[in-house]
């Protein structure tokens, strides 16, 4: 069996010997360097655009709107991005005029010669202004998207309420900050396009592409090269960087390079959904949540691209892992003049696990209950009904994570009177804990809708190949793949392959986000590795006088003979046959059931569930805070990998402790001003915690070989755990992270 | 790049390449400059302030070292000099006449991993890689100066290479095994 071993990193040799091919490190002949101009002001109209006339512009390539042949948009949701602004700015850092010249150098030097000048409106730059509607830009209230999720009656679960708590919290943005800035390289073909690049979603560029060129399916290919981090960034953004880098191709006639350094991937890329929620609970006397009122707003940026899913999940997650039986939720996502905010691993759930796991002590903390009974008694079990209604039916595993983390004697032994917490360095000490969960895959229909494709292909060789649009981004796209391929064929893991994520050579899979690649496209591609199998059964049994034909162990058998080996037999076919390969289509699992309209019902088809303990030191003098320990399980069904599992919960989890204590983005007039990483600050190796993972295997029994999905969990814990750990330190409930040593002093008095 | 740190890095120029003249530096002009890369002997022709990193990637097709700041933050461009990991975005390539350069390149022998690089296939320390050129070199500095580092010193000693995947978690394990395998 493959499943279950540490099968070592498919693409490893090329990543550790330096060989792996990133974008930046491909230069092709004749190849023009691009650089994107972007508007200075937040909102306005372009007046006009000089171009120093004493400055040399036959070496330069110049594209403005006027040269895209088909749409001027770029292709998501509602197709209301521009792809360059015509004559109306709505964010800083909006792309208006795209260059390319010999060398990277030029390119900077003759974008100096360029001079814009606006005509500025004021902009709308919080959420706050964007509800006071005086000034409005988008639609009639400077809403992209509302959603309402109720359940029972709130009113009547106030009344029996013998307690009501009332809390509001803040979340931030955050950058994605994958250590490979993004970039793309465009090549002109005749009527045909094709791009290459570092991204999650080839099928997202591919129509991006589409729509801005008016090329057809088979025009347009495009190609992920070696991708260093996307964490969501790479989700939709690449899609504008491919687009700018083929226009500047069709307009030169010359592959573009397009790489962005940091300080613009920073500045003008998406970042994750700031927002407020606001929460009013009513509990029993016991502790039992009665009824559950939550605001959201999301913060979208100026234009809608993917706040409404991102809205949708934070809705559906509002409530945390808990049991209520009248719930009311309402979530909006805002129109505001700063750039558009997109996919960051946990896709709206970090930011409502924040705000739910905040409240629920607020709660115990009212009716003088511990952190760990207040859970204990509303956690959500098999059985249990979510606040969409949703009846959990299989692999629940909220118990087995919570316990497997809160041993409630070291955890009490350890939390104390803040008062007499401090060690010989005068550091406080606190401990925290947090209870969350997940839904992998699209939300509601999406997955039935999008029927991810795969498939299985036999190479002369006769060896397996992977066809899937999935792409690795570090996570061990290929190495589990090949893990699941091989055992469904009982071959070993070195003879399966993987192709590279090609348009025109692999299907859509759908893209590489929502923790579905493991469970959603794992399990296609296991089905097409089963019709692979069937039909090679068949070929066999066919030439054997209908045998009784068995594929043991990588050998075929007819009638308990052992005949010849899978690369045999499958040469064989390809000798008779010319050509096998099989795909197969994704299907949610029986009695999976979603209604858009109502918003009710079987939200994803399972969930992960996860907890967290975390521990911290408090300089009381400086109010920095060290996360010291985060001890943390998570139930992901079946790690196909422990190694790759445990490194994406370990990696998730520091990304959250940054989210946590250390990452805030600095903004002037809708602009951010500190896009560098000397002062947007990341966890380094002095700052990580250590981080003990248990690995928790509730089998999903429609996920292949039980395995459910582990992306984007380990970023909902760790910012709640923290905070609480930091009040039972020093006794400051705070509502707002990061919680910087200056936002601490504030809390604190 | 705002008009102080030009002349600032002009005159480190001068200070590390004394027998530069200014008009050297403000044409732009090249200069020949011998050193070894991964054992190598090279001669290339290039401004006197090009990066390093440069010069590696796009003089010599070295593109192993990888650019994720370009100013001295994340350490993705980490490289030997002289027995010393520094970033390269910052180095000058004048400054290297005559030095001894490891890159990534330059780790594994005739197609197989030094125990540095199998310890990290191994653990799990490389994901999406970016990073791991860098990292890589850090600790095969670290190793080289101390052969037997706490995980405390390995901490240290790769506080300046920024992992956004693994959560440091995994390379520090890959480095601590590399050492007691040694
Ligand atoms: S690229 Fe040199 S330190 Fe980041
Ligand atoms: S492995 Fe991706 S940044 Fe380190």
């Amino acid at each position: 069996m493959a499943v279950g071993q540490n099968v070592l990193r498919k693409e490893g040799y090329e990543k550790l010997t330096g060989a792996a091919r990133y974008i930046d490190d491909i230069t092709l002949d004749g190849m023009l360097h691009g650089k994107t101009i972007r508007s200075s002001i937040p909102c306005g109209r372009i007046k006009s655009i000089t171009f120093d006339p004493d400055y040399d512009w036959s070496r330069i390539v110049v594209a403005d709107y006027r040269d895209i042949p088909g749409n001027n948009y770029v292709a998501l949701i509602e197709n209301d991005q521009p792809l360059l602004a015509e004559t109306e700015i709505r964010h800083c850092e909006e792309p208006i005029l795209l260059i390319a010249a010999e060398s990277k150098h030029e390119a900077e030097v003759a974008a100096r010669h360029i001079r814009i000048e606006y005509e500025e409106s004021p902009p709308v730059l919080t959420i706050e202004e964007a509800l006071e509607g005086d000034r409005i830009i988008y639609g009639s209230d400077n809403i992209f998207k509302s959603f309402l999720i109720a359940r029972g009656d709130v009113d009547e679960g106030f009344k029996q309420a013998h307690t009501i708590v009332e809390g509001e919290y803040r979340v931030p943005h955050q950058e994605q900050l994958y250590i490979e800035p993004q970039g793309m390289i465009a090549i002109p073909g005749d009527n045909a396009m094709t791009v290459m690049g570092s991204m999650q979603c080839p099928y997202y560029i591919h129509k991006a592409l589409k729509h801005v060129f008016n090329l057809s399916d088979e025009q347009v290919i495009v190609i992920q090269t070696t991708t260093g981090g996307g964490f969501g960034g790479k989700e939709e953004y690449p899609s504008v960087i491919a687009a700018h880098a083929a226009l500047l191709a069709h307009k030169a006639g010359r592959p573009v390079k397009l790489v962005y350094d940091r300080a613009e991937d920073i500045a003008a890329t998406p970042k994750r959904h700031p927002g407020i929620i606001r929460h009013r609970t009513g509990v029993t006397k016991e502790g039992q949540l009665v009824a559950s009122e939550i605001d959201i707003l999301f913060d979208g940026g100026a234009y809608v691209t993917l706040s409404p899913v991102v809205l949708s999940r934070g809705a559906i997650h509002a409530l945390g892992p808990y049991r209520c039986d009248n719930v009311r939720i309402t979530a909006r996502a805002v129109a505001t003049n700063t750039p558009p905010n997109g996919a960051f691993r946990g896709f709206g759930a970090p930011q409502v696990t924040f705000a739910y796991e905040m409240q629920m002590e607020k709660v115990a903390a009212k009716l003088i209950l511990d952190s760990v009974t207040i859970r204990q008694i509303n956690m959500l079990r098999e059985g249990d009904i979510t606040a969409t209604g949703q009846r959990l039916n299989w692999s629940v595993g909220s118990e087995d994570v919570f316990n497997a983390v809160v041993d409630r004697k070291k955890f009490f032994e350890k939390r104390g009177n803040a008062a007499d917490k401090s060690d010989l360095r005068g550091k406080l000490y606190g401990i925290g804990l947090s209870f969350f969960f997940h839904g992998a895959g699209f939300t509601g229909s999406g997955e039935a809708k999008m029927k991810a494709q795969a498939g299985i292909g036999i190479t002369p060789e006769g060896r397996a190949r992977v066809l899937s649009g999935s792409t690795e981004i570090g996570q061990g796209t290929r190495t589990i793949f090949s893990q699941i391929v091989a055992d469904e064929l009982g071959i070993g893991c070195d003879d399966v392959e993987v192709e590279e994520p090609d348009t025109s050579r692999v299907p859509d899979s759908g893209p590489t986000v929502a923790s579905r690649t493991c469970m959603v496209v794992g399990r296609v591609v296991q089905l097409a590795a089963y019709e692979v199998k069937q039909k090679l059964l068949r070929f066999v049994a066919e030439r054997y006088g209908d045998a009784d034909v068995k594929l043991i162990e990588g050998r075929f058998d007819a009638n308990g003979k052992e005949l010849a080996s899978f690369s045999e037999i499958a040469r064989a076919y390809l000798d008779l046959r010319g050509e096998l390969k099989a795909y197969a289509s994704y299907a949610n699992p029986p009695g999976i059931e979603w209604d858009d309209e109502t918003y009710t019902g079987d939200a994803y088809p399972v969930f992960s569930w996860g907890a967290m303990v975390a521990e911290v030191e408090v300089d009381p003098v400086t109010w920095a805070v060290t996360v010291t320990k985060i001890t943390t399980a998570q139930d992901i069904g079946r790690a196909i990998n422990p190694v790759l599992a445990a490194g994406q919960i370990e990696g998730g989890t520091l990304q959250a402790v940054g989210y946590g204590v250390l990452e805030e983005l600095v903004w002037n007039r809708g602009r951010i001003i500190n896009n560098q990483l000397t002062n947007y600050i990341i966890p380094t190796s002095l700052d990580a915690p250590e981080i003990e993972t248990i690995i928790i295997e509730k089998e999903y029994p429609h996920g292949p070989f039980g395995a459910k999905g582990v992306g984007e969990l380990p970023m909902d814990g760790a910012a709640p755990a923290i905070a609480l750990a930091v009040y039972d330190a020093v006794g400051h409930f705070v509502t707002e992270i990061p919680i910087t040593p200056e936002r601490l002093m504030v809390v604190a008095g | 790049m705002c008009i102080v740190s030009v002349i600032s890095v002009i005159s480190v120029a001068k200070n590390v390449c004394p027998n530069l003249v200014w008009s050297d530096l403000e044409a732009k002009k090249s200069m020949k400059l011998n050193f070894r890369v991964n054992g190598v002997e090279r001669e290339i022709d290039a401004p006197p302030m090009k990066r390093l990193l440069d010069a590696l990637r796009e003089d010599l097709r070295l593109t192993g070292t990888k650019e994720g700041c370009g100013e001295g933050e994340c350490g993705a461009c980490s490289v030997i000099v002289d027995g010393e990991a520094l970033n390269s975005c910052l180095a000058p390539v004048c400054q290297m006449q005559n030095a001894n350069i490891i890159t990534v390149e330059g780790l594994a022998r005739d197609g197989k991993l030094d125990p540095l690089q199998q310890a990290f296939l191994e653990c799990g320390a490389a994901q999406c890689g970016i990073c791991t050129p860098g990292m890589l070199i850090a600790a095969r500095a670290l190793l080289d100066a101390n052969r037997r580092p706490s995980r405390d010193e390995i901490k240290e000693a790769i506080a300046g290479n920024l992992c956004r995947c693994t959560g440091y978690v995994k390379i520090i394990d890959a480095i601590e095994q590399a050492a007691s395998a040694a």
